[in-house]
């Protein structure tokens, strides 16, 4: 695909960027807390719900057999678009936060002992901080913390002297939510990897945004989300390299993850099979698969391009503020944009902006010790998305103008 | 939805910026911390209550101008007040942000709180403006941690 984004086409299959919210245009700023479905996407699901639904991997009927193809089709999109060597590798999930709690059981809780290290960025997302404090205070473990500079970039140097005889596991976020920060993914697997520590890579920020290659990143779990992707919530997915894949113990038991079950001995499913108890949420996958279609559709090099472009604006726009200072300036940015105003609280600040028909985060983004890392109790993001325009980034100027305003 | 400039009148903006009886009372009789999981808005209430008034009041902390606001105002407003005057005052206050007491037509003794009826416009931020007075609330039962959640 060559050429810009036709975006006014785009927004067509987005009803709620078209249709007056309170009687406003609204202006969507928020697509890292949760993204838009378009229209393909919902249609899908309806379709399916209305037409083709029973249970998936039950019985010999046609409709369940065509419901499981629809199902298994959605992993292998899914696949297709992380470039994952099989679509065994990927495990069905709720989402991220299920994904990583899903590694930090079943694959850290075996590796983890007393006075083992656990080493994440200092830039996660709760997500990828609180499972593993969970798993350090049941087995006595510590977590490490790799720094990062005032720019929001991670200290890549201070990596090798974290790295210890007794780190089990290193745990990254592709994508910053809260500085949009891109981290290197790769060139920190390597580290990790030339002392024998797998990496955990939450990429629920960067699957959106970004042509995720995990072949070529290497990392051995790499975790996200649905809904950030133009797709349902409650679904997400966890990919696994096959090794541990197949060494890791089942996380919850129940039907859909057993071979056979008798009082003496369960035989599990192979994976992923052994690590999907239970009825999945079937709509939300197949409609997980159409949001692929959609974003392939578009294309991932002109969704960056244009989210870039909106960037470069937004973050000239913003900075031409007085009293305003954005935190996060990675050379590697994602259309994250969090910025502080000076004596004016986010909250402030993020409800003058709703009463404008702007929706932004304003809070600590789920990412407490980045806003304590920075020295400010919460900022106030805009996350762009493909469907927004310039005229969107206008009315967030115009409406942080009328913020100065009112405070004086 | 109400225009944002009812709510940021210059009274609150003023409070916000200048904030009265900032700071912390040591010894102290009463004191409790109160937090806002939704947003880390955080601040420490100290009190000296004596023969039942309470008869000095400070608080600190950090929050949005709504939650600072409401307590620098809470603070001139129960300073020198008996305890039962006090607790009336935070029921009148929560009934008036939760759109139950309506200072316009109803009698009450807010006086200047009556400016923070514009909130229960603003649900998500209710619990900014009755932070204050949580906090209180927990302070005055001995109770040393106040959440709005």
């Amino acid at each position: 695909m060559t050429g810009p984004l036709d975006v006014a086409r785009i927004r067509e299959d987005f009803p709620i960027l078209t249709t007056p919210f309170k009687g406003k245009r609204l202006v969507y700023l928020d697509s890292a807390v949760s993204g838009q479905m378009p229209r393909p996407v919902v249609e899908r699901m309806g379709r399916y719900a209305q037409l083709e639904h029973t249970n998936v991997h039950r019985g010999v009927s046609t409709l369940s057999q065509e419901a499981t193809d629809r199902f298994e089709e959605a992993r292998e999109k899914v696949r297709r678009l992380v470039n994952a060597p099989s679509a065994r590798q990927i495990v069905w999930t709720r989402g991220t936060t299920e994904a990583l709690n899903l590694v930090a059981q079943s694959f850290g809780r075996p590796r983890v002992h007393a006075g083992d290290e656990i080493l994440l960025s200092a830039m996660e997302h709760h997500a990828n901080i609180v499972p593993w404090q969970l798993l350090a205070q049941e087995r006595g473990a510590r977590i490490r913390v790799i720094p990062m500079d005032d720019d929001g970039e991670l200290i890549l140097d201070a990596i090798p002297g974290l790295i210890t005889d007794r780190t089990r596991i290193l745990g990254l976020t592709h994508v910053s939510n809260a500085l949009g920060t891109v981290n290197p993914v790769k060139e920190i697997t390597a580290l990790a990897h030339a002392r024998g520590v797998p990496v955990v890579v939450d990429g629920a920020q960067a699957v959106p945004h970004l042509k995720v290659d995990l072949q070529d990143l290497d990392c051995d779990f790499y975790a996200f989300s649905g809904h950030k992707m133009s797709g349902p919530t409650g679904i997400g997915a966890l990919f696994g390299k096959a090794e541990h894949l197949e060494a890791m113990p089942p996380w919850q038991g129940g039907g859909n993850m057993i071979l056979s079950v008798t009082w003496e001995k369960t035989t599990y499913m192979p994976f992923p099979g052994k690590f999907e108890a239970g009825t999945p949420a079937i709509a939300a996958t197949i409609g997980l698969g159409a949001s692929v279609d959609y974003l392939e559709g578009i294309g991932f090099d002109r969704i960056a391009a244009h989210e870039h472009g909106l960037l470069v604006y937004a973050t000239e726009a913003l900075e031409a503020i007085p009293g305003l200072r954005i935190l996060g300036k990675a050379r590697e940015k994602a259309a994250v944009i969090s910025f502080v105003m000076e004596g004016i609280h986010p909250h402030d600040i993020g409800s003058i902006l709703d009463h404008e028909g702007i929706v932004v985060r304003a809070g600590h983004h789920c990412a407490q010790p980045v806003m304590e890392r920075f020295g400010v109790p919460a900022t106030t993001r805009a996350s762009l998305a493909y469907f927004n325009t310039e005229e969107d980034v206008d009315a967030l100027v115009a409406a942080v103008l009328k913020v100065k305003e009112i405070f004086g | 939805m109400t225009d944002p400039r009812e709510l940021y009148q210059q009274v609150i903006l003023e409070h916000n910026k200048k904030p009265r009886n900032f700071g912390r009372l040591e010894p102290c009789t009463h004191r409790a911390d109160g937090h806002n999981p939704l947003c880390g808005d955080r601040l420490e209430l100290t009190l000296w209550v004596k023969d039942g008034v309470v008869e000095d009041v400070k608080f600190q902390g950090q929050g949005c101008a709504i939650d600072v606001a409401s307590a620098s105002l809470m603070t001139t407003a129960i300073k020198g007040k008996p305890l039962a005057e006090v607790e009336r005052l935070g029921e009148q206050f929560r009934a008036m942000v939760r759109g139950e007491l309506d200072p316009g037509r109803q009698p009450h003794d807010l006086g200047k709180l009556s400016m923070f009826q514009g909130v229960k416009d603003l649900p998500v931020r209710v619990k900014c403006a009755v932070l204050p007075w949580a906090t209180l609330h927990s302070a005055l039962q001995g109770e040393a941690i106040a959440s709005t959640e």
